[in-house]
């Protein structure tokens, strides 16, 4: 096994549940993170701050994560992640993500974490089929082509 | 909902500590993602596991957090007036196909949603193109739904839903 960090795949897995729990208990929504954008646009009044003000905050709580995770663990390395994806591969790709998560309503984090803790068969149904599908794209990309 | 300052507050502490622990388990690099999702390189070795403990801490919250209102009795959320519950209990095509097609989407990038927006801050050149193909799949396929939907009664489409 190459670069497995299980302390900080465990610490961050907790905060990710923890952030879950805090949305839903306080705010009684659902932190699926391709569901609050999603949602968006078109504006619905009322219902469009608070899915800018997550969307907002994920990308801070990235960079905040990414100065102070190194000091916390050595696992973390301070390097930049890198996407080195070819351009027109990269909007491929994200057309599939956007297109996948709106007809499957949720991604990773509605259905894997969410949906999972709240016991539903719709997102055990949604996780493995992704969870597939990606393994089957992964292994053809890097194995076969 | 009501546009109120601790529904706000919420969701930025929410947004933050999401974007925290993506950051801590390394979830923001696509290449650490795709090596969990390679378990073509478990005969060599090479295969990384730590997205799987990811998922196993998250869940373990969740199972319980996702489920305090009910063992509480909490009828409301804490600062907001209703808990907005999935509407969907089936298992229909929709689901599968879906989580199909981000699937592919997911295991040809290494990026969910979550690290994508997550990477913004970090590497916004390489990440923005598709976060912004991201955006724009997830408003086109809404719209084709919508359509869908009500295909006789174009003009009779959702209005502005009551708060």
């Amino acid at each position: 096994m190459q670069n497995f960090t299980p302390v900080s795949a465990i610490l961050g897995g907790l905060l990710i549940g923890l952030s879950a729990s805090i949305l839903w208990v306080a705010n009684g929504r659902l932190s699926g993170v391709s569901g609050i954008a999603g949602g968006i646009y078109p504006f619905h009044r009322g219902d469009a701050l608070w899915r800018v003000v997550f969307i907002v905050a994920v990308p801070l709580g990235g960079w905040i994560g990414f100065m102070v995770g190194p000091s916390l663990l050595s696992e973390i390395p301070p390097t930049l992640p890198a996407f080195p994806l070819a351009p027109l591969l990269a909007v491929v790709a994200g057309l599939l993500v956007g297109i996948g998560t709106r007809l499957g309503r949720g991604c990773t984090s509605g259905h894997g974490i969410c949906g999972m803790g709240r016991l539903s068969k719709r997102s055990a149904v949604a996780v493995i089929t992704f969870m597939a599908t990606a393994v089957v794209t992964v292994f053809v990309v890097r194995h076969i082509l | 909902m009501k546009r109120s300052f601790p529904v706000l507050a919420v969701a930025a502490l929410a947004g933050i500590v999401f974007g925290f622990g993506l950051a801590v388990s390394r979830m923001i690099d696509p290449e650490k993602v795709m090596n969990f999702l390679d378990f073509g390189a478990i005969p060599a070795g090479g295969w990384d596991p730590s997205l799987a403990f990811v998922m196993g801490g998250g869940l373990l919250v969740a199972l319980v957090g996702m489920r305090l209102d009910r063992w509480v009795g909490l009828r409301a959320p804490l600062v907001a007036p209703a808990f907005v519950r999935p509407d969907r209990f089936q298992i229909d095509r929709e689901l599968v196909i879906g989580s199909g097609i981000f699937g592919i989407g997911w295991g040809l990038s290494g990026l969910c949603p979550g690290p994508a927006f997550a990477d913004l801050s970090l590497i916004p050149t390489s990440v923005g193109l598709f976060v912004v193909a991201m955006l724009v799949g997830s408003w086109a396929m809404g719209q084709a739904l919508e359509w869908s939907a009500e295909p006789r009664h174009p003009s009779a489409s959702v209005g502005v839903p009551a708060e």
